[in-house]
């Protein structure tokens, strides 16, 4: 076995954390992330499916729900799922079980890079990252949007706290266009 | 012009792509006996009219699904915002 040596996404050893002002930056590389999808005429099975793995309420749209495993909206009978990566690296065999073959259930960990904002005032941040509608985007809410180009997934855990989903790939460009709009704010 | 998503309420129209006519969604059957015509007219005979147009637009800076969008092409008034889903399955479509 080759002695490899795990990098985050921005390819340091140890997570990026910036500070700026009242906001924090950090990336967040401890998770593992699965997508499930309902097969047609599975809906209702694959909402089950969910509510076994998170607890008693699967998302709307634009919402997320959970605790250690969550699972946040990503489009008409889609979800995303999230755990510690620690304590859940093998989210997606779990989420195979659980959906029995009544949905469609992706490896989603390597795609994906993380980060975190947190502060006050994080809604003059991302009014000038995305059209999200700050005002009514409170803890709870999750939605896919654009940011810099970038398709990403964007959640409110608390009032105070948003987590970016971008695509791996692009870590550096996202995490640059987040601190441009931290320092644009503050 | 702000499209009213069936799911995620107001959207600025900027976060969305125009994919054509909507009749796109009328794919001929491939095998049917008249399904060369039927092609051309899918491919390339659009209406274009003064008025209510029934068009396709992608949410793609948002829930990537499809919608299908009644638009008045002289006002840009919108009348209807449908999932474009749900327009297929009604026509029994398969997606």
């Amino acid at each position: 076995m080759h002695d490899l040596i795990a990098t985050t996404a921005l390819g340091a050893a140890a997570p990026c954390v910036d500070h700026h002002g009242p906001i924090s930056l950090t990336e967040e590389p401890g998770f593992a992330l699965a997508s499930i999808a309902a097969r047609r005429g599975a809906e209702r099975a694959t909402v089950l499916a969910i509510r076994r793995m998170i607890g008693p309420t699967a998302p709307k749209a634009g919402h997320w729900a959970g605790e250690r495993i969550i699972a946040f909206w990503t489009g008409p009978d889609q979800w995303m799922l999230e755990a510690p990566y620690d304590s859940d690296e093998f989210l997606f065999e779990r989420a195979i079980k659980e959906a029995k073959g009544k949905a469609s259930v992706t490896e989603q960990t390597g795609a994906w890079c993380r980060f975190d904002l947190r502060g006050t005032g994080l809604a003059a941040v991302m009014e000038r990252l995305c059209p999200i509608n700050m005002a009514t985007f409170i803890a709870g809410s999750a939605t896919r949007t654009s940011i810099d180009h970038l398709g990403c997934f964007v959640l409110c855990r608390s009032e105070d706290h948003i987590s970016i989903h971008g695509p791996r790939s692009c870590a550096a460009a996202l995490h640059h266009s987040l601190l441009t709009a931290i320092r644009a704010a503050f | 012009m702000i499209i009213n998503h069936p799911l995620l309420g107001p959207r600025d129209s900027a976060e969305f792509t125009y994919m054509g006519d909507a009749k796109l969604i009328d794919r001929p059957d491939w095998q049917a006996p008249e399904a060369l015509a039927q092609f051309i007219d899918y491919g390339y005979m659009r209406d274009n009219p003064d008025g209510a147009h029934r068009e396709l637009w992608y949410h793609e800076q948002g829930d990537r699904s499809f919608l299908v969008v009644t638009r008045d092409t002289t006002t840009h008034e919108i009348f209807a915002v449908e999932l474009a889903r749900d327009v297929a399955r009604s026509r029994g479509q398969s997606r």
